[in-house]
């Protein structure tokens, strides 16, 4: 087996284990919860018995270790159980399948990451090359200084300050970002285009200035005079031999910008009332919905867990010394 | 004089500035250079004489922190001081071709050797690609490079430090330049290494009439290469003259000491008891074995040499002797106690007992301690002593390693080479040691200063009673300060013994091609010794 493939299985089977970690910090974690569901629906009014006929029902009255392989089990066959919300007292149960719950607000999540990801990376990596191409120069001190003041201020301000300009000022965009299941691609993309601008200034700053450090810090590299001394031009040296040793440190950062978009985007989901994951958690915490938290809290660690495995598998694929041993 | 026809290189009064500690310094203070189709120059000089600014300032390129502040440099009529960088461009990798010092670190590690190669060949328009690539395959034969047709698959990780320094010659030969700059290119090389790529380079020259700059500070290597050459120190011009003259009869007193370097001649002794003894060593990385089966003594108060190129074991039979590398099987047996193989199980004495110096005298000290912190963290860990008194020990080691107190309050980074790497000295006869293993700790440097060195240790050990063992792959080195001589290759031990035996025939075979390997100070030495060793290998 080639060594490569073995590191990528092992990188993967230390994800799982990772996952699973999590899994259990998850958990204890939502245990700790101050506040109870029943008592929550139930009011404090009731008496001891309906509280203790509903916790049998949503086998609250379980032990801890008891429910934890439970929920785990039924996770690891894709059933993440039912939303304890759409209950109440009176006995009438509304309540949705979690999945059916999540689906939906994680598309619209992905959407909005894929869509911010497709303009934001090639943007920044773009920046970050001439801004390296160019360095000292007039241009790379505005990109530099652009970007870290974008990165500088509170998303939410960053949003507003769109809004008023492009939605308000200049009305080009829509400000709240009203999108349905069955909202075709083309408005879905028109509904999105603040909310994924106001992200796109928000994470160029980070993956653009890691690219420009990445290829400057090889500037200096023995390999890099020696293109020089080849004659090559500028260009021809940054983009064909500095870039391809680079992409360790710029994949990392990347990995953790797309991370971040899937799982911390709340602030501007909210300002622009996109029907996102980030919101149904917050929801979700609130309503102590505990179904709903697990998924959701499984889900931002795979994101972070699966992308990171992404990174480290791109960078050593992108090694030469790793990818063609001796 | 040659007519200005043949002329290639004309550089008349050159002057260049270098940016340090926040303000520009001459580096190259007006050189005079003429080279000739064809031909070959050395130029020579400590480090910091300023033969690399120079030998790139051929190709119009200054380094970043450099800059070209004056003179004229024509390159077959093109002034370089105001080409465009366009045409400058044009001209490197083209005509002008640049070997750098460390074939390892010159080469991108994303890329193949072949595309690597053929690059500026085809970027210029000079070749075709498929052109290009069967020249190259052409100049890998030529350069003896094993599997021509296969070679340039490979990536530089993938070939030995010989193979990559002949690959970039080659690199270099690619688009027929009219001048390579050689820039060190074999220094970090074994010496046995070292002879076939200087003579592969030297047939390359020669078959395709190049002229050629070589810059070195191994004067027999130069003698070897260059049909001239001209003497450099601190940015100015010593002397030039062809290469037997210099030789036979240098003018300026500079070079004249230049050429008496390793004037130090250690009178072997023999007789004493064993300070250590290794048993039968095995050890290894991991599951590689490093060292097979190693054993010898070291007498007391004595120098004993290890030699052998890299990768023979040397440093690796010092990291059993300190602990830092646990042998699996064997013992080292130090004054008469077996010690125990781990570090953490070696008491504090065992561990002052024993002192190391490394051969990076940059990277073995912290840059943000001072000179009393660095030598009086010992003083304080195994002594105990703190204020006045440490002061005084710290002091007293200034002096013994001939510094005086205005150095303790200076950072490694404000000392010169050779000056750190006597503080190494000072911390590590703070110690009070019986050992001390001497790890290539003058490799790095220039010769007088590595003299300087050399004689400082041999009157500590007159002194101090301190034996030492010296590893090193300078078979000059070994002759100038050994009692006694241990050669290794391969992890294993080819010959020990008095130096006096070691170094007079008959030899082992390896110790006779090291010892033959050495380039010596006389012209045509190169030819003659592929020929003995051809005939040893036949």
């Amino acid at each position: 087996m080639h060594p490569i493939i073995r590191t990528i299985l092992q990188r993967l089977g230390l994800g799982l284990l990772t996952l699973f970690l999590v899994s259990i910090v998850i958990f204890s974690a939502v245990e700790f919860l101050p506040g109870d569901f029943t008592e929550a629906i139930l009011g404090q009014a009731a008496t001891k018995e309906t509280v203790a006929a509903f916790r049998h029902e949503l086998g609250l009255d379980q032990p801890a270790h008891i429910r934890y392989f439970d929920w785990i089990g039924s996770v690891l066959q894709g059933d993440f159980g039912t939303s304890f919300s759409g209950r109440s007292a009176s006995g009438v149960d509304r309540s949705r399948e979690v999945v059916e719950l999540i689906a939906p607000r994680l598309m619209n999540t992905l959407f909005l990451a894929g869509m911010t990801a497709i303009i934001a990376v090639p943007l920044a990596l773009f920046l970050g090359v001439t801004a390296a191409l160019y360095r000292n120069s007039l241009y790379d001190r505005i990109v530099n200084a652009g970007t870290l003041s974008t990165i500088s201020m509170p998303e939410f301000f960053v949003a507003y300050i769109l809004i008023l300009l492009l939605s308000t000022i200049f009305p080009v965009f829509p400000s709240l970002a009203n999108i349905a299941a069955d909202t075709p691609l083309i408005e879905r993309v028109y509904a999105s285009a603040l909310p994924s601008l106001t992200l796109t200034l928000v994470i160029v700053a980070h993956m653009m200035r890691m690219t420009r450090a990445a290829i400057i810090n090889l500037l200096a590299s023995p390999y890099i005079e020696m293109a020089r001394l080849k004659g090559l031009s500028g260009r021809r040296v940054i983009l064909h031999h500095a870039l391809p040793n680079a992409w360790a440190p710029i994949v990392n950062v990347i990995a953790f910008n797309l991370a971040y978009l899937v799982v911390g985007v709340v602030v501007v989901e909210v300002v622009f009332v996109y029907p996102g994951i980030g919101q149904l958690m917050v929801d979700a915490v609130t309503s102590r919905d505990i179904p709903v938290v697990q998924a959701c809290a499984l889900i931002f660690a795979a994101t972070y867990i699966l992308l990171n495995l992404l990174a480290d598998i791109i960078s050593i694929v992108t090694n030469p010394r790793l990818l063609h041993p001796r | 004089m040659s007519s200005e026809a043949d002329t290639l290189l004309e550089m008349r009064d050159v002057r260049i500035d270098g940016f340090a500690d926040e303000q520009w310094h001459a580096i190259i203070k007006g050189v005079d250079l003429t080279l000739r189709k064809g031909e070959v120059l050395g130029l020579i000089g400590e480090s910091g004489a300023g033969k690399s600014t120079l030998g790139l300032a051929a190709m119009g390129f200054a380094r970043p922190g450099c800059r070209l502040t004056g003179g004229e440099i024509l390159f077959d009529g093109i002034d370089l001081m105001r080409a465009s960088e366009r045409q400058k461009q044009r001209l490197r990798g083209a005509r002008i071709a640049y070997v750098a010092q460390s074939a390892a670190a010159a080469f991108n590690p994303a890329y193949r050797l072949l595309d690597q190669t053929v690059e500026s060949g085809i970027r210029h328009g000079l070749l075709r690609p498929e052109e290009a690539r069967a020249e190259a395959v052409e100049l890998y034969r030529a350069m003896d490079l094993p599997d021509p047709e296969h070679f340039g698959d490979r990536f530089p990780h993938q070939v030995s430090g010989g193979q990559l320094q002949r690959a970039m010659t080659a690199m270099a030969m690619a688009s027929r330049p009219d001048l390579i700059i050689f820039d060190e290119p074999t220094t970090a090389l074994d010496v046995t290494t070292q002879v076939n790529v200087l003579a592969t380079m030297r047939n390359a020259i020669e078959r395709f009439d190049t002229a050629a700059i070589y810059i070195t500070h191994d004067l027999a290597v130069v003698a070897q290469m260059a049909d001239r050459i001209k003497v450099l120190r601190h940015g100015e011009e010593i002397e030039e003259a062809d290469t037997e003259t210099m030789l036979s009869a240098p003018q300026q007193p500079y070079t004249k000491s230049l050429w008496a370097v390793r004037s130090i001649r250690k009178q072997a002794e023999g007789n004493a008891d064993k300070v250590l003894e290794l048993n039968g060593i095995t050890a290894t990385y991991g599951t590689r074995p490093v060292l097979k089966d190693v054993s010898f003594d070291v007498p007391r108060g004595r120098t004993v040499a290890v030699v052998g190129e890299s990768g023979s074991g040397k440093s690796t039979a010092a990291r059993v002797m300190t602990g830092l590398l646990p042998q699996i099987a064997g013992t080292v047996r130090f004054d008469g106690r077996d010690l125990p193989p781990e570090l953490s199980k070696r008491s504090k004495e065992d561990l002052r007992r024993i002192q190391m110096i490394y051969q990076m005298a940059d990277t073995a000290m912290n840059p943000r301690h001072t000179v009393r912190e660095i030598i009086g963290r010992p003083v304080r860990f195994y002594f105990g002593k703190t204020g006045r008194e440490a002061d005084a020990r710290v002091s007293e080691l200034l002096h013994l390693i001939e510094l005086d107190d205005s150095f303790l309050d200076r950072l490694p980074g404000e000392l010169s080479g050779g000056q750190k790497q006597r503080i190494c000295i000072a911390r590590a006869l703070a110690a009070d040691p019986d050992l001390i293993i001497c790890d290539e700790v003058t490799s790095a440097l220039d010769q007088i200063v590595q003299d300087g060195i050399l004689k400082l240790l041999m009157r500590l050990q007159k002194e101090l009673g301190v034996s030492i063992i010296f590893i090193t792959h300078d078979i000059a080195t070994v002759r100038a300060i050994a009692d006694e001589i241990v050669v290794m290759y391969q992890g294993g031990i080819v010959e020990k013994g008095p130096k006096q035996d070691i170094l007079s025939p008959p030899h082992a075979d390896y110790t006779a091609l090291l010892l033959s390997s050495v380039p010596e100070m006389e012209v045509g030495w190169l030819d003659r010794t592929l020929a003995e060793q051809g005939q040893a290998a036949s």
